[in-house]
């Protein structure tokens, strides 16, 4: 008797082979076509945007030793890839993005003047947030851009509210929600995740796997260190993406922008990536060996991939030595910038508290 | 033996209710767990069950009373085989036809929610007024505000189909459907999450706890993500949103679900507080909350929810946010309060006026910003000061107002300030303990007195 199988759990079996295939159909049409086929003019795009980034935290670097940026400062070397890749799917004035504190990177992928983001690191009234924000608070409303939250994971609930307010008004826009492996053990990642699944709210929730919680290595701190696979209890399809090739992070955010854009709610994006810095500016990094950032840098990094790729297409090298020369220049005019402008009025102090007067 | 069937208490804070209809008619025999009555509270319709078997004997209560109180006999069931004996029983009275039950007269609504005496100054004169329950206010205000901006939404933990878990939000999923009130899973931090981004997405979120005790989940997108991120910004990024719900001791509820959270939200820059006593501050002010463009924390006090209080009848009743109102006019002595507090005050100056002395009670109205100058002018009239907080006296809002009056208006002081707190203990369950802790108009009488050296 109990040999005989019964219609009901092959019935279960198959429902979950479907719900199986459905979770992991991003992941495939992602394995399926890898790379995004870039001209070689928006592969140079991606190239000067991903240099911008880097020689701009070089720079914010150096300004921080020097004194002039203080407080906590977390620098995107190495993590290039992930904001140029998948903000270039955007559209823009119609979508939205929200990070957590690491955002230097992901405002500079909009095109946002690196003089204002680098006038805030220093704080002075000429920085986008006018030098009350600093560098973990940095905001553009034009360009939909939601901030630079400091309390790990507090950004990803807020994503779905900028995903509830495209939804609610019929706008089209999708949010993208960027966070970190660390962030991704908050309790209200998954209270979001629940809820934008139940509604489907038309976000991408990006996970940033730069493998260290701060000094706590992913294996160290996660039971489950495959973060794409996190969505699965709220029916949320994960794609798991190489975050160190441009392109491979471009190609996985078309897939998983048109599928949030058809109406089939969130995607949960892992973007495997690495900071070749310490956490912070005060971190010294002791947790990790000296051999393992090399062996990323010689031969993992972002922009020396697309460079070699570039290269290997036949763009003249002359083309990228022009680029490099003049992203060091822009780079060097807005750190001169922020240094020399004035430090916000002292009636800054007691302006934005409220918008209103009661 | 017949056994008295009497009107359930079907919440921690129902004192009446109506007798909305009869499932069973005399002579039935009823059994355990037999559905014997609907009766509505303040919050729900609720079904009556049998606990004992028997026959049913005599209704004493028609269906369709309002008012029964909670205790009053509304029924009688005779043991099996047992005839059944008219009832003596029952507020109505004996002597009524046998054939019909006699509906007992609804019993006077409790006893009347201390009023203002002094109309308030932001209603123009000659308004014409109407009973209005505080739970009514609210929902009055939301409404309009829905139908004035389609920007506007309600979303929270049964809000929507259950119709509020103090009916507070009855009614609106009907006018406006589920797009616009949104019931949320049990996931305080992730909604209060949601409804700030929403706020800075442009949409003009209305987000409510089912207490305020639950929002200590939530507390870090009301303050870190919406309080601050204006400043933040350099004025960039702005959060309309309003976070709203009961607040303060409710009744024999414990501890975790009795607390006053005013003074902590108070403390935080670029939030608004708000925390209303009656139902025209309570629509005028939560409006205004709704059209704001800054965070609001709008504390409502569940044991305020059923009292009725005359409310303007106008078209469009908003009022200014920081701005105190005079509740009662006095020379002597000011009383501040707020919230729950201005009615335990009205009743303490009720009783000082028997004794000649005249108390000004003062509601703050708004605890964020504080209208100090309002304070300030009633201290320089009375000279005296007290202070009456449902809520724990350290860092409260207590010691705000005492500062206040010290840095300000010493000059003005003929006596030291006083505050009437509850006691500095988690709330106890106990029914006198509890009524021990909690601060009543008998306390707020005695620190008048001794401010007045009487």
């Amino acid at each position: 008797m109990a040999k005989k199988p019964t219609a009901a759990p092959a019935a279960k079996a198959a429902a979950a082979t479907e719900e199986t295939f459905a979770l992991r159909s991003l992941q495939e049409a992602h394995a399926a076509n890898k790379r995004y086929a870039a001209s070689d003019e928006e592969l140079l795009h991606f190239y000067e945007q991903m240099v911008l980034i880097r020689r701009f935290e070089e720079k914010a670097g150096q300004l921080y030793g020097l004194g002039l940026i203080g407080g906590f400062c977390h620098l995107y070397i190495g993590q290039e890839a992930v904001a140029v890749g998948l903000q270039s799917a955007l559209e823009s004035g119609k979508d939205s993005v929200i990070t957590g504190y690491r955002d230097h990177g992901h405002m500079l992928a909009y095109g946002i003047d690196p003089k204002v983001i680098m006038a805030e690191l220093t704080g002075r009234a000429a920085g986008i947030s006018r030098g009350k924000g600093g560098s973990m608070h940095m905001f553009s409303t034009e360009h939909k851009f939601y901030g630079g939250h400091g309390i790990v994971g507090a950004q990803v609930p807020l994503g779905a509210g900028l995903a509830f307010a495209h939804k609610y008004r019929g706008d089209g826009g999708v949010c993208m929600a960027y966070f970190g492996d660390g962030a991704a053990n908050q309790g209200q990642v998954y209270e979001a995740f629940n809820m934008a699944s139940l509604w489907k709210l038309p976000i991408v929730f990006v996970v940033e796997n730069n493998g260290y919680a701060m000094g706590t290595a992913v294996k160290r701190g996660s039971a489950e260190t495959e973060f794409y696979r996190r969505g699965t209890a709220f029916r949320i399809p994960g794609m798991d993406v190489n975050g160190m090739d441009v392109l491979e992070v471009r190609a996985a955010a078309n897939i998983a922008l048109d599928y949030v854009r058809a109406g089939n709610g969130p995607v949960l994006m892992e973007l495997n990536t690495y900071r070749y810095r310490g956490h912070s500016m005060s971190d010294p990094a002791k947790y990790r060996s000296r051999e393992e950032v090399q062996e990323m840098r010689d031969k993992h990094d972002p922009i020396e991939g697309a460079k070699a790729e570039l290269l290997a297409r036949g763009v003249a090298e002359d083309r990228i030595k022009e680029i490099d020369k003049r992203i060091r220049s822009i780079v060097a005019e807005s750190a001169d910038f922020a240094e020399n402008s004035p430090e916000p009025d002292m009636t800054d102090l007691y302006t934005d508290v409220l918008v209103e007067s009661y | 033996m017949s056994i008295e069937l009497k009107m359930p208490a079907l919440s921690p804070t129902m004192e009446e209710g109506t007798l909305a209809k009869w499932l069973v008619k005399e002579g039935d025999t009823v059994k355990s767990g037999d559905i014997l009555a609907e009766i509505e509270t303040d919050k729900a319709t609720m079904e009556f069950e049998a606990v004992d078997e028997g026959v049913i004997g005599k209704l004493l209560v028609a269906e369709g009373t309002e008012g029964v109180k909670v205790g009053t006999v509304i029924a009688v069931i005779g043991g099996e085989g047992e005839a059944v004996v008219p009832a003596q029983a029952g507020t109505g009275g004996g002597e009524k036809p046998a054939s019909a039950p006699a509906p007992v007269a609804a019993a006077p609504a409790e006893r009347p929610a201390p009023a203002p005496r002094k109309a308030d100054p932001a209603v123009p004169a000659g308004t014409n007024m109407k009973m209005s329950t505080v739970r009514e206010a609210l929902r009055d205000a939301m409404a309009e505000e829905m139908r004035r901006d389609s920007r506007v939404f309600v979303m929270g933990e049964e809000v929507a189909e259950y119709q509020g878990a103090y009916k507070v939000t009855q009614g609106l999923l009907e006018e406006f459907g589920p797009q616009r009130v949104i019931d949320t899973p049990i996931t305080e931090y992730g909604f209060a999450g949601i409804g700030t981004g929403a706020a800075m997405g442009g949409l003009r979120p209305v987000i409510e706890f089912m207490t305020f005790n639950f929002a200590m989940q939530a507390i870090d997108h009301i303050i870190n993500s919406a309080a601050k991120t204006n400043y933040m910004s350099g004025g960039q990024m702005r959060c309309p949103v309003v976070f709203r719900g009961p607040n303060g001791a409710a009744s024999r509820v414990g501890a975790q679900h009795s607390q006053n959270y005013g003074p902590w939200y108070a403390s935080v820059p670029g939030l608004v507080v708000i925390a209303p006593y009656d139902a025209a501050d309570a629509k005028g002010l939560l409006k205004a909350a709704i059209r704001c463009e800054d965070p609001v924390v709008f504390l409502e006090n569940e044991l305020v929810y059923g009292r009725s209080f005359e409310l303007p009848e106008l078209d469009d009743h908003v009022l200014p946010i920081g701005k105190a109102r005079i509740m009662r006019e006095g020379k002597d002595v000011t009383i501040v309060s707020y919230s729950i507090g201005v009615g335990f005050a009205l009743e303490a100056a009720e009783l000082l006026a028997a004794e000649g002395i005249e108390a000004e009670v003062l509601d703050l109205r708004t605890l964020r910003p504080l209208d100090k100058e309002a304070v300030l002018t009633s201290l320089a009239k009375t000279n005296r000061l007290v202070v009456a907080e449902e809520g724990w006296p350290q860092c409260s809002i207590a010691s705000e107002v005492m500062a206040i009056c010290m840095e300000e208006g010493f000059d003005h002081l003929d006596a030291p300030v006083l505050r009437v707190c509850d006691e500095d203990v988690p709330l106890p369950y106990a029914a006198n303990l509890e009524k021990a802790a909690i601060i009543d108009a008998a306390r707020i009488a005695a620190a008048v007195r001794k401010v007045c050296y009487r």
